[in-house]
């Protein structure tokens, strides 16, 4: 088990996987990315208050989730790279920074265009949004923090930490809602209850949000690919790819 | 663990190399009366509008003044070497570290703390309030130095620390400082501050005891370089 | 009383410092590590104390990893970087009380130790005050007020003069002689007629 974990974390496997499964998630991305669309955009009904402009709800909220979602699955990589202390944790953590920055990004100014609307401001400063925008800095800081840092071990192993103690504001952000009287509207989708969502509303959401995730698969394995090839630029494994691609 | 006579020792040298550069610590301080003072002659001094607002410029002049304080925390013993010392020295190292926050609190934060009174005074404040403000600042300025040391560690082998420092720092800083504020707000309007002032203390515990590993942590990783 | 270097890698960025490096040290050995500047000395030494943590490899101490045995490894280990390790606030004699604190040494008689590195008179002397030899000097002090079995000392010869120089190498010798192990980097020439010292030059891949 152990030396499969340990297989898996090896550079040139991880290289070689990847550029075999990358082209494969792009077609399910493609696929879930049209038919989440379709269903959002064309299928499901107009709201009974907001008319068509709720729709921006299928990029605001998988954009929210991927938001929350990214930055908790760093702070394992920090985790696994702090206590094991293997690289390509190292390498997926940084990688992820930038998408999950942009995705905190996109929900805010969705929401912000949603809000405008709805709420008749561009922006409020109550807890959710405010906590929300604190996440962008704790991602700007983690990404940052690394290119501060010359010796990319020591950023490496400083983000790391830095990713762990900031992951506080996670459960701040998701209990936001329910802590304080916010404008932002509660949580209508539960994992363990009932959602009071309707189905016909909520099918698409969730496909919209399994696009995000198959998207953030594409995107973390590209970057953590351009990632290793840049702290390995000597390496064996590298060199032997490219032999194979000169004699292709 | 450690016999009284060492702890007695790294104690006494810690006040002893503060008091020889006591000169570095008016710095935050002189900040903090600056700004205090600027926001009075800078909005008017119409003594409602102070009244309202003075919660928010005290904490927000305390939150800047212990920031600017931070961002050479063991700067001088990474440059000299005794960091490493410090490190070598395992059993030590939590020790050392608790040793150096609590004198960094001392001799840089309480002064500011016991400076409010006056200040607030003199924007207006009613002693019900400042009572409250001053028990959010005991609560929170801890938790602010502690959130704030672990940053400095972590960018301590970054010269010019400051402005990355900064961004670090303020999603943790952003939730003591409003749970600081409402509750001298509460009790400005009349409410009980119990709720936020709860919460402070909940930060200020969590940070004593979790913040110890990561500044340690980062401190190995810093001198490791 | 064994040291042992095993399979030790560092890269700094994309260069490769060294790889494959193997180092067995035992009683009475001194080891000198030579290169030029920017071939590794000094991250090397770093490993080898335990502050720094391999690419690849392993330190051991008695047989056992740093990575379990660390405490034990500090505690019978001298370090001297290149940064001398005083407290520039504080007098001469603080700063050998504070390093004997720090370093977990007691019973050295302070003033016997200042002078033996040629600090006589200057204990109450505050340290800003000192040349940069003077202060080498004080960090030395530290060799002698813990009775450590091993000696890790980068450029330890910086800014000393030739007495200071002399002072150290009558130093090392006496460790190696009374059993105990030096490390040593330097990029100047050192002289000691000892048989068994060993050399290990750095050429920076």
């Amino acid at each position: 088990m152990m030396k499969w974990l340990h297989t898996m974390a090896s550079s040139a496997w991880f290289y070689r996987f990847s550029g075999r499964v990358i082209p494969w998630l792009m077609i399910l991305f493609i696929a879930l990315l049209l038919y989440g669309l379709y269903g959002g955009l064309v299928l499901a009904p107009a709201d009974y208050q907001q008319g068509d402009a709720f729709r921006i709800i299928y990029v605001h909220v998988p954009a929210a989730w991927m938001s929350l979602f990214i930055y908790v699955v760093m702070a394992v990589y920090g985790f696994i790279a702090l206590v094991w202390r293997i690289k390509l944790a190292e390498v997926l953590l940084i990688s992820s920074a930038p998408v999950g920055a942009a995705f905190t990004f996109l929900a805010l100014v969705t929401g912000s265009l949603w809000g405008k609307p709805m709420w008749g401001t561009w922006w409020s400063w109550d807890a959710r949004l405010t906590s929300e925008l604190l996440l962008l800095f704790l991602y700007f800081g983690v990404m940052g923090l690394y290119a501060a840092i010359e010796d990319k071990r020591t950023a490496s192993k400083a983000v790391s930490i830095l990713t762990l103690v900031g992951v506080v504001n996670i459960p701040i952000i998701h209990y936001s809602v329910t802590w304080w009287n916010t404008l932002h509207q509660g949580s209508t989708v539960s994992m363990t209850d009932k959602s009071s969502m309707h189905i016909d509303m909520l099918a698409p959401l969730l496909v919209m949000a399994l696009a995000f995730k198959v998207y953030y698969g594409i995107a973390l394995l590209l970057r953590t690919r351009t990632e290793l090839i840049e702290r390995e630029p000597n390496s064996k494994w590298l060199k032997a790819i490219i032999e194979e691609k000169i004699n292709d | 663990m450690m016999q009284l006579s060492k702890l007695y020792l790294l104690v006494s040298s810690e006040f002893l190399t503060a008091f020889r550069n006591r000169h570095e610590a008016l710095n935050p301080l002189l900040f903090f009366v600056l700004v205090c003072l600027l926001f009075p002659l800078g909005i008017g001094p119409s003594p409602v509008l102070l009244n309202t607002i003075a919660p928010g410029i005290i904490w927000c002049a305390a939150l800047l003044a212990i920031l600017m304080s931070l961002s050479n925390l063991f700067r001088t013993e990474y440059e000299n070497g005794t960091l490493e010392l410090m490190v070598l020295a395992t059993h030590s190292l939590t020790v050392l570290v608790i040793i150096k926050l609590l004198a960094h609190w001392m001799l840089i934060v309480l002064p500011l703390i016991l400076l409010t009174p006056f200040i607030a005074s003199a924007l207006g404040m009613s002693f019900d309030v400042q009572l409250t403000l001053l028990s959010t600042l005991l609560l929170g300025t801890p938790v602010l130095l502690l959130v704030g040391a672990v940053m400095a560690t972590l960018t301590l082998v970054i010269p010019q620390n400051g402005m990355l420092l900064a961004l670090l720092v303020l999603p943790l800083y952003v939730p003591v400082l409003i749970f600081g504020t409402s509750a001298v707000n509460a009790t400005a309007s009349g409410f009980s501050a119990a709720g936020p002032l709860y919460i402070l203390a909940t930060l200020c515990v969590l940070s004593l005891t979790l913040s110890p590993f990561a500044i340690v942590a980062a401190l190995k990783t810093g001198v490791s370089q | 009383m064994i040291l042992e270097a095993k399979n030790l890698q560092c890269l700094r960025g994309h260069r490769q410092l060294f790889n494959g490096l193997n180092v067995r040290l035992t009683s009475g050995d001194i080891l000198l590590v030579e290169g030029n500047n920017g071939s590794g000395k000094s991250t090397l030494l770093k490993i080898l104390s335990g502050l720094r943590v391999p690419d690849q490899g392993e330190v051991c101490w008695h047989g056992k990893p740093l990575a379990i045995a660390g405490n034990e490894y500090s505690k019978q280990m001298v370090w001297l970087s290149h940064r001398n390790g005083i407290n520039e606030s504080m007098t001469a004699k603080e700063n050998v009380q504070i390093m004997s604190s720090l370093t977990n040494s007691y019973g050295a008689n302070i003033g016997d130790v200042l002078d033996r590195v040629g600090l006589r008179g200057h204990a109450n002397t505050p340290v800003r005050q000192f040349s940069a030899g003077m202060k080498r000097r004080l960090a030395l002090t530290r060799l002698l007020t813990k009775k450590a079995k091993l000696w890790i000392l980068d450029e330890p010869q910086g800014a000393l003069d030739k007495a200071g120089i002399d002072l150290l190498e009558t130093l090392v010798k006496n460790q190696a002689t009374c059993g105990g192990i030096v490390i040593m980097s330097s990029h100047h020439d050192v002289s000691f007629d000892d048989a068994s010292v060993k050399t290990l030059t750095l050429s920076g891949l």
